[in-house]
């Protein structure tokens, strides 16, 4: 064989090769570049023209530095230069040079086309070649724009070189890949195909790469290719072929081309024609009778090669998932490679079978070597094997051997490797539940996992077994003596903390029974957690402490002890303190129905594809993706047990939405919607403003986060429509017209009347809340449109629209908003709005956006109502006397005598007709019991005075309201409105 | 497909690095550092086989040469843990001592990888035809 660097071997790169190779440190070599660095310069700038030699010499040079990782920034010209060389070695340079250093937006580029151009016009072989490799390197789209047309002419051509049909095949290749529209294949689609039989092995290898690839893309167009490569490869397998001499390695015959022939198949259907199919079903079999058969050598490099082939041929089986006599071969055939003495092929057989697992013919061919694989789990001296045992059990996984894995799994996480034991909790998580049918194992199981690698449970696996526990109610009191024994431990993971305080919180009663575990000593053993806890576990506590006031009213003092300490009450962290000071009133001032209510014990969640599931997704890995196709065939039996009838249902209506993230306790969602809509929480403000006028300002500033603890239980009420449920909004589901305003939106409309700031509308979504601002005839309205789920809604538009006479009367201007709202995020709309003469109607706002594909389509009434123009007057009381007898036409008054249907509370009647707009006159109504007000409405046309008289009679429970105006249809409105309040 | 070949040495110094993906030239460096810092610390009993972000490595070792192959999985590991045999046995076949030569003829040692792999796949596996280019050149080069 030739010596090194012979014939035009550049001097003058060995010498400096070497002086690289010589230097002591690495400051001596930068040195030493530095100053070739200079010297090639100053070559390429100097006056003399340099001969070929030279430049190839330094452009080598350039290349050499350029590899050992340093920054190269000139010499691309040179480089460009040595192309249009006649010498083979300066044009290979210059194409090197460009291969490695140009990337494909550079300027150079057309240059280097014309460059190509007349090498691949030369028909040179070899500068052929060179040119192609260049394109198929390089890639550009200004490249495939000037080749594409030219090069599948090449490719097929009779009198092209074989080496050239090479080239040419992968040019293609990369130019369909990076620009497909400019790549025409066309006219030339059945010659490409017939390239599978060229005579010349290195050309068929060539080709079906690219056939793979176009068939991959348009599997119709490239049909025919399927015989052709059975026959090929059957003329390969069966050794009948005579021109596999030289592409026989170890003794395989053709061990790569074989393996793409059985890739490219995979790209199909098993062949419908019954003489291919047989053809093939034989090479298949030939392939794992040779695995049989004694090697013909004692070199790893024939088994290798053998073993390439196999796996190969039993992905394609597993990929047709059609001849069980097949698939159990391959099991048993790996079943022997589980044992093999080569960490590569057990390795390569783990992960293999994991496949086979998923297939119902080799399912339980692959469940008999459940021994071997736990085996694997404890002995393999390679993590990444042991990872692939693990995929293999969890793939291998159903009702028979769920435990046993389980356990194996749990115990295997005690030593596991850090690196994979967070997908190894998820994945004992899934199977627990999956599998449970006693619900009591799933509980253990899952304590067990926070026990063993507390760190490494998400939140989406202890808010899953809460789930599970609320949803479940055979197993709520085991579920609580387990967390209560199990957080007896001195020291347990903050994750157990989570989960006891929440189920303690929830079904503490049922445990209170035994004296061991009172109330006051359950409280004893959640709190002596709390100070080791960070600050989203204490909240939790906190609420589970506020829920045991509930559940155990003798442990109320001990609790409020607790809550009035300054370490709650003035944390310096604003949700503890918020906590504690809401939760200390709450408890002092609400009625023990109250409490009882707002503390009800959490309604069962929705059905909904397991947070876990979705995470484990998330995560790559190829036991996943099996896992992921099992799962749809067992989707039934998700929540396991079968017991509750109903679940299926639920989880089919469900089944399209992917679920907002399982956020339990609105940690996170709270926050930003307390933000926006300042008093949120609307239920908590109904549920004071019953309670008494001490604790509607406690309300006010409430920040929802009590309604966030009652959400699921708004998911109950008809406010709320699910996504996709058609019941409750047929239309809106498929039509891309502005839904019918929701019949309870003049509803949410009254809530407006006497308040500007609230949350307007709230589905398991979106919410929306309003804040808004008047005066004179203008206003001013920010609407949140909070996004709920982690999933971002896309085309999300709004309109808002005055119908038929309200277009004369208001006026209104929105800004639109950003079409995309990214989950958990809020986006705000500033709408103007002037109003031009009194109305009745309100505008209608509609609300579109894609989640997940499916089209939402809401319409709301925007609560704008004539007393928003009110603007207030003060006036005496024979002031107000002369006007109400000047406006005594019996047009101008509006009266109604109505059934209270609210408490009658004096400050909380006064403070909704403050909010009205008017101003509550003192001292001028004869009786002291009525109200009067007065305000004026301030429209652009004119403005309308207007009084008020209520008159609340307490012992019927009755009210009657005079609205008196200088305009009829102004006093028949507010009196409307207002009747609706009281 | 194959996303790249890289020729280390035992100190984990990259001799030579071949991309089928564009991979910016400003990344490589720390890619190939990353890439071998997880195969040179193997033990042999370990498998040859790495997963590696969202593809895999295929590595194999000769004296204090590595030689790791990026592939995506559509590839079969086997075949490429023979395919860089193949490649070394060519390398063998036309340098005496391959370690050392390769660093003088990194030009010839592309123009064979050239021949095996284009693109990112497996062009030719035939030992007389990867090299014939190579001794068409050498031919030429003493005819001079």
């Amino acid at each position: 064989m030739p010596a090194v660097s012979k014939g035009d071997g550049m001097r003058g790169l060995a010498v400096f090769i070497s002086d690289i190779r010589n230097c002591k440190s690495k400051e001596a070599e930068i040195k030493r570049i530095n100053k070739e660095l200079a010297n090639i310069r100053s070559k390429f700038k100097g006056d003399k023209a340099l001969d070929g030699y030279s430049k190839k010499k330094y452009v080598c040079k350039l290349l050499f530095i350029f590899l050992l990782g340093h920054d190269i920034d000139f010499g691309h010209m040179e480089a460009v230069n040595l192309l249009s060389s006649n010498k083979y070695t300066e044009k290979q340079i210059g194409y090197l040079f460009i291969s490695v250093l140009v990337n494909s937006n550079s300027e150079l580029i057309r240059l280097i086309n014309n460059a190509i151009k007349n090498d691949l016009s030369s028909r040179n072989p070899t500068f052929m070649c060179l040119a192609l490799h260049c394109i198929a390197n390089v890639g550009s789209r200004e490249m495939a724009e000037a080749f594409a047309g030219e090069i599948p002419r090449i490719l097929v051509a009779g009198d092209t070189m074989d080496s050239v049909k090479q080239s040419a095949a992968l040019c293609l290749l990369r130019l369909y890949k990076a620009s497909p529209d400019l790549v025409l294949m066309g006219e030339w689609t059945s010659r490409v195909v017939h390239l599978l039989n060229d005579q010349h092995m290195g050309v068929v290898t060539a080709a079906i790469s690219l056939i793979t690839c176009l068939s991959s893309k348009n599997p119709d167009e490239f049909k025919t290719c399927v015989s052709l490569a059975v026959s090929r490869l059957s003329r390969i397998v069966s050794s009948a072929s005579t021109d596999l001499q030289d592409y026989t390695y170890y003794f395989v015959p053709a061990p790569w081309l074989s393996c793409k022939l059985l890739r490219l198949l995979q790209c199909y259907p098993p062949p419908e024609d019954g003489a291919v199919k047989g053809r093939l079903v034989e090479c298949l079999e030939t392939i794992l009778n040779k695995a049989q058969e004694p090697p013909k050598s004692k070199k790893v490099q024939h088994s290798n090669a053998k073993n390439a082939i196999l796996f190969e041929a039993i992905s394609l089986i597993i990929h047709y998932d059609s001849e069980p006599n097949l698939l159990v071969r391959a099991c048993n055939q790996l079943g022997q490679f589980l044992q093999h003495r080569e960490t590569n092929l057990r390795y390569l057989a783990l992960e293999s079978m994991c496949t086979l697992a998923s297939s119902e013919f080799s399912h339980e061919a692959v469940k008999t070597h459940i021994e071997t694989v736990i085996n694997a789990l404890k002995t393999e001296r390679d993590v990444s094997v042991r990872q692939r045992a693990a995929d293999l059990l969890y793939a291998m996984c159903d009702r028979s051997n769920a435990k046993q894995i389980v356990a194996e799994m749990l115990s295997y996480l005690e030593t596991a490797d850090y690196s994979i034991r967070e997908e190894m909790v998820l994945k004992v998580a899934i199977l627990a539940e999956k599998y449970a049918v006693d619900y009591s194992w799933y509980v253990d199981t899952i304590l067990n996992l926070i026990r063993i690698a507390g760190d490494y449970v998400s939140e989406e696996v202890w808010y899953r077994v809460i789930q599970i526990v609320i949803n479940r109610d055979d197993v709520q009191g085991y579920a609580a003596k387990t967390v209560f024994e199990a957080l007896q431990a001195p020291a347990c993971h903050e994750n157990m903390v989570k989960v006891g305080g929440y189920i303690l919180g929830e079904f503490g009663n049922l445990i209170a029974g035994d004296p061991r575990s009172s109330p006051l000593v359950q409280f004893n053993l959640l709190h002596s957690k709390f100070h080791l806890c960070s600050v989203p576990t204490r909240a939790l506590l906190l609420s589970a402490y506020i829920k045991f006031i509930n559940l155990f009213p003798e442990t109320k003092a001990t609790i409020q002890e607790v809550l009035r300490s300054d370490s709650q009450i003035r944390n310096s962290d604003v949700e503890l303190q918020q906590r504690a000071v809401e939760y200390l009133k709450l408890s002092s001032i609400a009625s023990t129905d109250v409490l009882a209510t707002v503390l009800e014990e959490m309604p069962p969640f929705p059905e909904r594809e397991s947070s876990i599931l979705a995470k484990l997704k998330k995560k790559k890995g190829p036991g996943a993706v099996s896992v992921e196709l099992e799962d749809g065939k067992e989707r039934g039996e998700l929540n396991g047990g079968g017991d509750r009838g109903g679940d299926a249902a639920i989880a089919a209506s469900n089944a399209s939405t992917p679920s907002p993230s399982a956020d339990l306790l609105g940690l996170r969602s709270a926050a930003p919607v307390s933000g926006a809509a300042p008093s949120a929480g609307s239920l908590l403000v109904d549920v004071f403003s019953e309670a008494g006028p001490a604790a509607s300002s406690a309300g006010v500033n409430d920040d929802g986060f009590l309604s966030a603890l009652h959400a699921p239980e708004a998911s109950d009420s008809p406010l709320v429509e699910g996504p996709g449920d058609s019941d409750s909004a047929p239309p809106s589901a498929a039509s891309e017209d502005p839904a019918p305003p929701l019949p309870e939106s003049d509803e949410l409309l009254n809530k407006f009347v006497c308040k500007n700031n609230g949350v307007l509308f709230e589905n398991q979504l979106l919410q929306i809340g309003i804040k808004s601002e008047y005066r004179q005839n203008l206003g001013r309205m920010y609407l949140f449109y909070g996004n709920k789920t982690s999933v971002q809604f896309v085309s999300f538009s709004t309109t808002v629209s005055c119908p038929g006479e309200l277009q004369s009367q208001l006026n209104v201007q929105t800004k639109t908003v950003e079409p995309l709202v990214e989950g958990g995020a809020q986006v705000q709309q500033v709408i103007n709005i002037e109003c031009l003469t009194d109305f009745i109607d309100a505008p209608l706002l509609n609300i579109k956006f894609r989640y997940g594909g499916a089209l939402q389509n809401i319409s709301l009434k925007l609560p704008v109502t004539i007393n928003k123009f009110f603007q207030p007057t003060e006036m005496a009381a024979a002031d107000f006397f002369q006007r109400w007898k000047q406006l005594s036409q019996p047009q101008q008054e509006a009266q109604k005598i109505f059934k209270a249907s609210h408490g009658m509370d004096t400050e909380v009647l006064k403070a909704k007709l403050l909010g009205l707009g008017t101003a509550l006159l003192e001292n001028v109504d004869p009786n002291p019991e009525n109200y009067v007000c007065a305000g004026v409405i301030q429209t652009k046309a004119q403005q309308v005075g207007c009084l008020l008289r209520l008159e609340p009679n307490a012992q019927a429970q009755m009210y009657r309201l005079t609205l008196r105006s200088s305009k009829d249809t102004v006093s028949q409105r507010v009196c409307d409105l207002l009747a609706e309040q009281f | 497909m194959i996303k790249f070949l890289l020729m280390v040495n035992k100190q984990g110094q990259t001799r030579l690095s071949k991309y089928y993906e564009q991979v910016d030239i400003e990344k490589r460096p720390s890619l190939e550092t990353d890439v071998v810092k997880r195969c040179l610390s193997r033990k042999k009993e370990e498998c040859s086989f790495v997963e590696y972000k969202d593809f895999r490595l295929v590595y194999r070792q000769y004296a204090a040469l590595f030689i790791v192959v990026g592939i995506s999985d559509t590839e079969n590991e086997l075949s490429i843990y023979e395919l860089v045999h193949n490649f070394v046995e060519v390398l063998d076949k036309y340098f005496s001592r391959v370690v050392s030569s390769i660093m003088f003829n990194l030009d010839k040692v592309h123009i064979i990888i050239d021949e095996i792999i284009q693109n990112g796949h497996i062009v030719e596996t035939n030992k007389n035809r990867i090299l014939a280019p190579l001794l068409a050149l050498d031919k030429m080069a003493e005819a001079h």
